[in-house]
Formats: structure tokens, C-alpha cells, sequence
């Protein structure tokens, strides 16, 4: 195991994010205080509590899923295609270093960065709303297991990306809207069916009703489920980074 | 001694069907330096990016170090450095933190000393905290150069490496490569100058088509390939070469001013003084007679060009 070069490329990817500090960590706090003060505040001042959580405290954890699916993907695609980008990804194929090495490297870092972000988001939530963690290990689970399936999933798109145009389209018109209409806002038992129904194609609703079971001991769908259908995706991004290294896949010819 | 590169009947066909490699075999002995020549598109870089894990081979092997470039990648890649031709660097990093990078990526630990020795042999020190986009295009490639050198590899592969530098960074270039190969690294360059090859190389190979046209050591091809020349300036211009010269198969320059004769210098008689005593009795003077060698690139053109005439 290449340990040296591994944290290489840890450390290379952390520091992009102290560089790009405003991109990377203060923007995305600034949106989700928005947030807090146009649903917490403004709408969720008028609005009843949901399952007896107050609203504003109710939409944390959908919000700090949705900071971390937009994050971990974006900061993981931007890892892999910038290399690509710019012609330096001709220094990690020919390292000695193995396609688990690479993946632990750039994954690794954009998961962690995504998870600092969690948790930065859940400290300003606290600011605004009384936030509660019943089960705090199944919610740290939740954290790491979604940060690191979507860092995955960042890193595919960012194989498979041709340009920066592809690197933005499945972050903003896939993922953003499927957690929106995942329950980040609003449980989804409050929709009429076949709207409800619908939802639970979206697998986003178990990510959201996952998370927020872990801080409120209460879930659109069973935690079991909620954790099945994330290790599932989580093994399905993992067969796919193995197919790319297996084929070079938009890595080398 | 056994070679520290081994390429044994490698070939590369990409995707669009392009055979940009056809059964190379070549063997690169520890120490020396190695020219790659060949025009655009022969297969130079792509047999480079296949030795070093850019480009997977379609068939054949590769052993550096005796490890197999596929099986054994982890041991054969931590004994190469590679410099490629275009220059790629992560713009915003300064050049001591992308140096270093380089070095922790190929797994060695970090040397503080080892790396000021390396950016200060490269003239590069004073620039160490720069960031790369502030720099000229010439600290660039050198920086690319400090990357490939950083893990300290046995074998230095540059592709192209003085391709579009003024003459005193090629001079320089020269003497580090030189240097480096002092301290034992080996090293296997491309490259588009003859003159580089000729002034450098320990032994040269030309490769065109996707295949090794010939290996052979700079001096003995220049030996044996290399063909001199007699040119005769005329006291009067001829329009034709006269038929009493014709058994040497002279050639007629400068609009009939000049006579041109080559032979193999390594012929035991070269036909000179024969042929100038044939030029005395048909009363044909000269006022001015030069002797010249080949050039490698001479031989590189007649090589390539004897290579093409048989498939047009």
C-alpha cells in the first residue's frame, strides 16, 4: 500500500479546498443560512410542527443531505476532471499507485470535505433552531456512509465528464431536484398519493428519512431500508469505479 | 548486464483502429542515454506513455528493472520519471508544494534537503514559493523536470524536452541531462532536433510507422550510414556532367557551378585522386574544393525516406 502517496493526494485535494475557501466551505453556509431564514424563520415560524418537531428543526437534516449530495459530488468531479482538464492526470496513472490508492485519495478528501460541511451546517443550524440527535452514531454513520457514495458517484461523473457543462448537469438537474422532491422540506407521508407513492422511487426519500431519523427517532420509511437502499448505491458506484480502472474508461487509451 | 528496459513485441492499437505500435522490440542498457527519432505521429509517445502506464499496451511486454510494467506496475513506475511534452502542471501550486506532491505521490518521504539540491540544480530555487502560472514557459519545463526527478528514478523518460526553447535553455537541458546520466540515472529522450540526438545520445533509434527502423550507437551509425562529400567549385560552369566522369556519379550544383561527389569514407579507396586526375585531363578546373560529412539528420531523412519508398 502506497500510504505516502495516498496522503499525497489527500493532502493535495484539502488544501484546493483552504485555497478555494469561499467556494468550497462559505457559500454553501451562506445558502443554507438563506435557508433557515426564509423556511426556518420566515415560512416555518407559520407553519405547525411535523411528527411534534418543530419545523424549522424539522428541515435540518434534509438540509445538510442536500449541502452533502451537492458537495460530495461536486467536490469529487471537480477533483478527478480538473486533472484531466489540464493534462496532470498523466502523473497518477503513471505513479505507483493502485486504482484503490487513487479512489482512497481523491474520494477520501472529497468525502471529508463534505462531512466538515455537515457538520459546519448543523453548528449554524443550532444558531437558529434547537436541533436534537437521538441517535448520534446512526447519525455520523449516515454522514460518512452518504458522503462517501456520493464522493463516488462525484468521481464517476467526473471520469465521465467532456466538459465543464456535463460537470454541473447531473449535480444541479438531478440531484438538487430529487432532494427537493425527497422530503428535505416536507415529509413525504404529507403528500396525497399517487404523489407519495411516486416519492418513494426517489432514492433520495431514503437518504432524507434516513438522516432525520437519526436526529428526531422518526422516518418517512423504516432506518433499516433507509440504510439497505444507501449501501446498495454505495456497492453500485463502487462496481463502477472498478469497471473504469479495469478499463481505463476516459482515463487512458 | 541485463538491459534495464525490455520491450518485447509491444503493440498499441487505439480505439479508431489506429496501429500506432507494431510488435517493438528494443532494450535500453543502465546508464546510457538513448535518442527515440522519428517524424510526427511514428509511435514515439505513444511507446513512452505505454512504458510508463499511460497508454495500455494491446499486446507484447515491458520489463523495467526485470518488472513487468503491468504486474509488477508498482515497482517498474517507482523506478521511472517522466517528463511529458506538453506542459501540464496544476497552475496554482506553488513549485515547492507541487514538487513535493510529485515525490509523495511516487511514495517517498519527504526531503527538505534532497528537493533544495534538486530546485537549486534547476535554477529553480529562487522560485520555489512562485506560483507556476507566474512563471515563463522555459522554469515551467523545468519545473516539469524537478516533478520527474523529485521521486530520484533510476530511469528519466523526456519526451521532447527542449521542443520550442531558445538555444541557451536547450544548452542547459543538455548539461542537466548530461549530469544526470554522470549520476547513473538513465535516460530515453524523443525528440525532433537531430543535432540533440547527435550531440547526446549514446546510441539512437529511429522509429517510423509504429515500428523500429533501426538501433544502433550514434557513432557507429554515423559510421556506417554516414556518407562524406567532395564539392568542387568550378572555374567555369558545366551544363552537363561529362560522360568520362560518369563511373563516379557526380552531381551537378549551384546552376553548374559546383561538382558534387559522395563516397563511403569508410571504402578503402574513396576515388578522389582518380577522379581529380580524370578532371585534369579533360582540362576541367576547379578553384575551391570542401569536404563534408553527413549529418545525423542526413541519415534520419535517407532512413525514413528509404523505409517509405518500398510501400509507395
Amino acid at each position: 500500500m502506497n500510504i505516502r502517496g495516498v496522503w499525497a493526494l489527500y493532502s493535495f485535494e484539502m488544501q484546493r479546498t483552504w485555497r478555494t475557501l469561499w467556494q468550497s466551505v462559505v457559500t454553501p453556509v451562506i445558502t443554507t443560512v438563506l435557508y433557515f431564514v426564509v423556511f426556518g424563520s420566515a415560512i416555518g415560524s407559520r407553519m405547525e410542527d411535523i411528527g411534534g418537531v418543530d419545523y424549522g428543526a424539522f428541515i435540518v437534516p434534509g438540509l445538510m443531505m442536500l449541502s452533502l449530495l451537492t458537495q460530495s459530488i461536486s467536490n469529487a468531479s471537480f477533483g478527478i476532471y480538473f486533472p484531466k482538464f489540464s493534462g496532470t492526470v498523466y502523473e497518477m496513472l503513471s505513479a505507483p499507485m493502485s486504482p484503490i490508492e487513487l479512489v482512497l485519495g481523491y474520494v477520501g478528501a472529497a468525502a471529508t470535505k463534505s462531512i466538515l460541511l455537515g457538520l459546519i451546517i448543523l453548528a449554524t443550524a443550532n444558531l437558529f433552531v434547537d436541533v436534537r440527535i437521538e441517535y448520534p452514531l446512526v447519525m455520523i454513520l449516515f454522514l460518512v456512509l452518504t458522503a462517501l457514495t456520493f464522493s463516488l458517484f462525484g468521481f464517476i461523473i467526473g471520469i465521465w465528464a467532456d466538459g465543464f457543462e456535463q460537470l454541473s448537469f447531473i449535480p444541479m438537474l438531478v440531484v438538487t431536484p430529487l432532494t427537493f422532491l425527497g422530503g428535505a422540506f416536507y415529509s413525504i407521508n404529507m403528500l396525497p398519493d399517487p404523489w407519495r407513492s411516486i416519492s418513494l422511487f426517489n432514492p433520495v426519500v431514503y437518504l432524507v428519512s434516513g438522516f432525520r431519523w437519526s436526529f428526531y427517532g422518526e422516518g418517512d420509511v423504516s432506518i433499516g431500508l433507509s440504510l439497505g437502499i444507501t449501501a446498495a448505491f454505495l456497492i453500485a458506484c463502487l462496481a463502477v469505479v472498478i469497471w473504469i480502472f479495469r478499463t481505463g474508461y476516459r482515463l487512458k487509451e | 548486464m541485463q538491459p534495464i528496459i525490455s520491450i518485447s513485441n509491444l503493440s498499441k492499437t487505439y480505439d479508431g483502429g489506429v496501429r500506432a505500435l507494431n510488435s517493438v522490440s528494443l532494450d535500453i542498457e543502465q546508464g546510457e542515454i538513448f535518442a527515440l527519432l522519428g517524424p510526427n505521429g511514428a509511435g514515439k509517445t505513444t511507446l513512452i506513455s505505454a512504458v510508463c502506464g499511460i497508454v495500455t499496451p494491446t499486446s507484447g511486454t515491458v520489463l523495467a528493472g526485470g518488472h513487468d510494467i503491468i504486474r509488477g506496475y508498482k515497482k517498474a513506475r517507482a523506478m521511472i520519471g517522466l517528463v511529458p511534452q506538453e506542459i501540464s502542471t496544476d497552475a496554482f501550486e506553488t513549485v515547492w508544494a507541487t514538487v513535493n506532491f510529485s515525490r509523495g505521490l511516487f511514495g517517498k518521504a519527504g526531503d527538505r534537503a534532497y528537493i533544495e539540491q534538486l530546485l537549486r540544480d534547476l535554477a529553480l530555487w529562487d522560485k520555489k514559493d512562485a506560483k507556476i502560472m507566474e512563471l515563463s514557459g522555459g522554469m515551467k519545463r523545468r519545473v516539469m523536470i524537478a516533478k520527474a526527478l523529485s521521486h530520484e528514478p533510476e530511469i528519466l523518460f523526456l519526451d521532447e524536452p527542449t521542443a520550442g526553447v531558445d538555444v541557451e535553455l536547450r544548452r542547459s537541458m543538455w548539461n542537466l541531462v548530461r549530469g544526470l546520466r554522470e549520476r547513473g540515472v538513465t535516460i530515453i529522450l524523443t525528440t525532433h532536433y537531430i543535432e540533440e540526438a547527435e550531440e547526446m545520445a549514446d546510441r539512437v533509434g529511429v522509429i517510423r510507422g509504429g515500428e523500429i527502423i533501426v538501433v544502433e550507437e550514434t557513432e557507429a551509425i554515423m559510421r556506417k550510414l554516414g556518407k562524406r562529400q567532395l564539392t568542387l567549385t568550378l572555374t567555369e560552369a558545366m551544363e552537363t556532367v561529362p560522360d568520362a566522369l560518369a563511373e563516379w556519379h557526380l552531381e551537378l550544383a549551384d546552376e553548374g557551378h559546383r561538382l558534387v561527389y559522395s563516397f563511403d569514407a569508410n571504402d578503402e579507396s574513396t576515388g578522389i585522386p582518380s577522379l581529380l586526375r580524370r578532371m585534369g585531363d579533360l582540362g576541367i578546373g576547379f578553384a575551391d574544393l570542401d569536404t563534408s560529412k553527413s549529418s545525423l539528420e542526413d541519415i534520419f531523412v535517407g532512413l525514413v525516406n528509404a523505409q517509405q519508398e518500398p510501400a509507395a
